[in-house]
């Protein structure tokens, strides 16, 4: 039976035709596009081809407000640092209680050893941003805001544009970490005020080890990593190329495709939800009902445990993902599962399905048929589940 | 994912002896929803003997802990009831071919149900007398000094971490992370007196760097006790909603349209712009109010609209669909941009 990759958050298949694009860029291509020879030359023409491929993908006004970087958490990185020490004399940082860590173990840093005040925005019950919380956090000391664009584990979308207007308001940069957001909603940087947002190749089906972070024309930046002329000297390095090269054309083809894709997508994820809702019960999808990426669906199961779902979901081939503790090596919850406050008894059953456009029907179909009996198979064993369905009367005396 | 053992695959995908025992005349049960990992194991004791004729287990929780179990049960039936009291949890960890050492709380865990079983069927108070050795240490995953101190000897623990990876206590809040230290070193000196450790391995007080105070989400405290039952006679906060795409979101799902140059101004002064914008908010609002919510204008100044969000667009997401459709449609109007800004909550 062929696997089923429904794990498209963690990491997607690379596609063939970006590989075929990055290929002669390893043995043949190989020049430095800093260098003033022909194999630099064709090198640098390339970079500024797939530059551009990029640009499109994200509505950017100018192909120099993208700097390349080594992924999505350098950009977050640099982002951060950046605005803060542009702006010595605004010492906040607001940030969600439910970003990645590539944004929460460097706020928690900061906090900590350099002196900045951090605000956590909470969420309600459906991962959605309390708006309220954030405009009272706004304040003249405000250097930054970062907010994700989605989250990766409950797809849920925030507000970004309207978000990114209340920062300008009170004088603050707008950072967004969208690396699950692009190629799975339209974006249109041009036609909004976010100053920064993060990117990384391998969500959209390019290489990993590259992301992008784009910075507004005039948002002045401080880089992160100084040396060379590269980036117009905001990330010294020379540049992956075969690597840039490879996202150019996952951008391109993603671009190409979209529109007929996302809601596609969406069908299918759609199917596949209400597919386990209805034959498993007990069960119940967490997240932004009406704002969330197309792609993702995370259904928590009651009275079970994530990581024995997916090891029997494995063994059948499916590959998906769980926000519960015994998977990540922490003893608890997901924080975002936490932040939303989702009770203890389904969020330690948590599955996160995560769909990509190479998924196919017979695929979601083949799922939905998996899940009901692995899910009763561990609730028979569950000494929460009676057999009436529901919970059962078990309070041990050690608890 | 871990790098468990054949043994340990072998006995969560094909566990023995799971289920419930009708039969059973002694129970243990540890572990709670709220700590991610529960047991509940039954033995049929055969009164004359005292052997343990039949076991089986319940068990909420990841691979290792059902395999555990598994084990636990494989292990005991046929022994008497002193014979299985003398098992420790490396017994169950050796029988799997070893656990991963974040795991080894799983294998803790059954010893942990073994003892209250044994304890049960030999009329034995546990610990809830005994406040010393009851006293809750953990909070997060409610482990008491009894349980992690028997940890400490069995494994020959002298390290915060292990205690950890072996009890869960202090693998949450941390806040317990002092008295913990504290126990642990008193073991350990005792464990050194009797000659079971030497004095180089054992925890001494204060050895640990201190623990980074965890940072939790404004306003959000993590429940250190179960929470309330899920499944009230009402089961509505639980029900299954359907998830439909909304023809809002489909709508989303098009392109963003491409934002041409702003022409240029339409000439109107602001009360009559004031008059344009509070006719576009009426004409939308029969798309708001068929969601579920509302859209009312309060004010105008300058290039900020003020709108006041009710029902299901007030609360937290200023739906970018909402106020960005909004604001599309005034610059459609007038011309220029506006931004629409919801107003705070009283």
């Amino acid at each position: 039976m062929d696997p089923i990759y429904l794990d498209n958050n963690a990491t997607t298949r690379v596609f063939p035709e970006v590989v075929q694009e990055m290929l002669p860029f390893f043995s043949e291509q190989f020049g430095n596009a800093s260098s003033i020879h022909a194999f630099g030359e064709d090198v640098g023409s390339a970079l500024r081809k797939a530059r551009r491929s990029l640009q499109a993908l994200i509505g950017a006004e100018f192909d120099h407000e993208i700097i390349f970087t080594s992924g999505g958490t350098e950009s977050n990185n640099a982002a951060i640092r950046s605005a803060l020490a542009a702006n010595p004399q605004r010492t906040e940082f607001i940030t969600s209680a439910v970003e990645h860590p590539a944004i929460l173990s460097l706020a928690d840093w900061l906090e900590k050893h350099e002196g900045i005040t951090v605000h956590r925005i909470p969420v309600d019950k459906e991962g959605r941003l309390d708006i309220d919380a954030y405009r009272e956090a706004l304040n003249s000391k405000t250097a930054l805001v970062s907010f994700m664009w989605a989250n990766n584990e409950t797809g849920t979308i925030f507000p970004v544009d309207g978000l990114a207007e209340l920062a300008h308001e009170a004088g603050a940069l707008f950072h967004t970490d969208a690396v699950q957001a692009v190629g799975k909603v339209p974006i249109d940087l041009k036609s909004t005020e976010i100053d920064m947002m993060s990117l990384s190749s391998h969500k959209l089906h390019g290489p990993k080890g590259l992301g992008a972070l784009y910075v507004r024309k005039g948002v002045r930046f401080r880089p992160l990593l100084r040396g060379g002329h590269q980036e117009r000297g905001r990330r010294g390095g020379t540049e992956n190329a075969p690597a840039i090269i490879g996202l150019g054309k996952a951008a391109d083809l993603t671009l190409a495709t979209m529109a007929g894709d996302l809601p596609r997508i969406a069908a299918l994820r759609d199917r596949l939800e209400e597919g386990i809702v209805e034959k498993v019960g007990h069960c119940f999808v967490t997240g932004d009902a009406r704002d969330r990426l197309p792609n993702t669906t995370t259904i928590a199961f009651e009275y079970i445990e994530g990581e024995a779902i997916l090891m029997l979901l494995n063994k059948q081939g499916i590959a998906a993902s769980s926000g519960s503790a015994c998977t990540s090596g922490s003893l608890e919850p997901s924080h975002v599962l936490r932040a939303m406050d989702i009770p203890f008894t389904a969020a330690h059953g948590a599955i996160r399905f995560s769909l990509s456009r190479e998924t196919t029907e017979a695929e979601v179909d083949r799922v939905i048929e998996a899940v009901p009996a692995i899910i009763d198979q561990l609730r028979e064993m569950s000494p929460f589940w009676s057999n009436e369905g529901g919970k059962a009367e078990f309070n041990p005396e050690y608890a | 994912m871990w790098d468990y053992s054949d043994k340990v695959k072998d006995h969560f995908f094909n566990p023995r002896n799971a289920g419930a025992l009708a039969e059973a005349n002694a129970v243990g049960e540890v572990g709670s929803l709220s700590c991610g990992d529960a047991l509940k194991l039954m033995l049929k004791v055969n009164p004359e003997t005292d052997v343990i004729e039949d076991a089986k287990f319940q068990t909420f929780g990841c691979g290792s802990a059902i395999a555990s179990s598994s084990a636990l049960t494989e292990l005991v039936i046929g022994k008497t009831i002193d014979e299985a009291r003398a098992l420790t949890n490396q017994d169950i960890a050796e029988f799997l071919g070893g656990l991963p050492p974040e795991k080894m709380h799983c294998s803790v865990m059954g010893q942990e149900a073994l003892t209250a079983a044994v304890a049960a069927w030999k009329g034995e108070e546990l610990d809830e007398d005994d406040h010393e050795e009851g006293a809750l240490i953990c909070k997060c995953f409610a482990v008491d000094a009894g349980m992690i101190e028997r940890a400490i000897r069995t494994n020959k623990l002298t390290t915060m971490e292990m205690v950890t990876f072996y009890t869960k206590a202090g693998g949450g809040c941390s806040s317990c992370a002092e008295p913990l230290e504290e126990l642990l070193s008193d073991v350990n000196a005792a464990m050194v007196a009797e000659g079971v450790i030497s004095a180089d391995e054992a925890f001494v007080f204060g050895a640990a760097p201190a623990p980074a105070p965890k940072k939790k989400a404004t306003g959000f405290v993590i429940p250190d006790m179960p929470p309330p039952p899920p499944v009230t006679p009402a089961p509505e906060p639980i029900s299954i909603q359907p998830i439909k795409v909304k023809p809002a979101n489909a709508a989303k799902l098009s392109p963003a349209p491409v934002i041409t140059p702003e022409p240029a101004r339409s000439g109107r002064t602001s009360a009559q712009e004031a008059i344009v914008i509070a006719r576009v908010i009426e004409e939308m609002r029969p798309v708001f109010q068929a969601d579920g919510g509302d859209v009312v204008l309060l004010d105008v100044e300058g290039n900020k609209v003020s709108v006041e969000m009710k029902g299901a667009c007030a609360g937290c997401q200023i739906a970018s669909l909402t106020l960005g459709g909004l604001r599309k449609r005034i610059r459609e109007e007038l011309g220029r941009d506006f931004v629409v800004v919801p107003a705070p909550k009283n």
